[in-house]
């Protein structure tokens, strides 16, 4: 699942998609077209990368699709990605600290 | 007035059931959940409130049980206590699939540029992955209250 996420913000047109819903949830195909500078097939095609990587959702209102962009998988990214090393990166800083601490300790003129 | 309206999809793997009673009952939901229950008989007209140890008088979520089916479909209305005017509305569907359940909750008629659009859109993502997490490992995130 996570592979699919990765590459569908490999893209940058995707990621512009992305933007698109960020600014307004919620938009049809033709919404998102009238803002992006690609064919129509090419903005279907991305758009349905994107769903298969569940960072947006559809849902059918009568005859209009909506696509919603749905930010559940980036968390699940920031969960085992960056908060991971963010915690490592605090553990880090907490050595420096005592690394710095123990050698001012150590040297009486420091 | 402009509404805004958020469509968040997750699949976990469960069952409906599970899913179901990891939303509706409190000894779940405290788990996954900041710390916080949902608290309701969950029938058609009851209300609901969002809250930790079951106390109503500091719920951060009140609203009205407008639509009960387990474990497929449940509607809620959602208002801030502070804010009883301003009321949006909450809708869970659960469908099985293979070996998992898919969830996608559409939270609508939010007013834009609010309080409430502010606090849930930055607070269902976070609650949706540590509801999966739970389910799937047992454990859930670090959610700190979101209101």
């Amino acid at each position: 699942m996570l592979d699919a996420v990765f590459k569908a913000l490999a893209d940058a047109s995707r990621r512009k998609l992305l933007d698109q819903l960020f600014k307004s949830n919620g938009q049809t195909l033709g919404e998102l077209c009238a803002h992006l500078d690609m064919t129509r097939q090419a903005v279907t095609k991305h758009l349905r990368l994107l769903e298969d990587a569940n960072l947006i959702s559809v849902v059918w209102r009568g005859r209009e699709k909506l696509h919603y962009l749905n930010p559940v998988p980036l968390h699940e990214i920031y969960e085992r990605w960056i908060g991971k090393y963010e915690g490592e990166g605090h553990r880090l800083q907490a050595l420096s600290d005592l690394k710095k601490g123990l050698e001012k300790n150590e040297n009486p003129k420091g | 007035m402009k509404k805004l309206e958020l469509v968040y999809t997750t699949f976990i793997r469960t069952t409906p059931k599970k899913l179901w009673a990891a939303i509706t009952q409190p000894e779940f939901a405290s788990q996954y959940w900041g710390g916080r229950g949902n608290i309701s008989d969950w029938k058609k007209g009851s209300p609901w409130y969002h809250s930790e140890d079951g106390k109503l008088d500091e719920a951060c979520v009140v609203g009205e049980v407008l639509e009960s089916h387990p474990p497929k479909r449940l509607v809620l209305s959602w208002a801030d206590p502070d804010r009883p005017a301003e009321i949006s509305r909450v809708t869970f569907e659960l469908e099985p699939l293979t070996d998992m359940v898919s969830l996608r909750v559409i939270h609508g008629q939010i007013k834009a540029g609010s309080e409430t659009a502010k606090n849930v859109s930055r607070g269902w993502p976070l609650v949706l992955s540590s509801l999966k997490s739970y389910l799937e490992t047992g454990k859930g995130l670090d959610v700190s209250c979101g209101h």
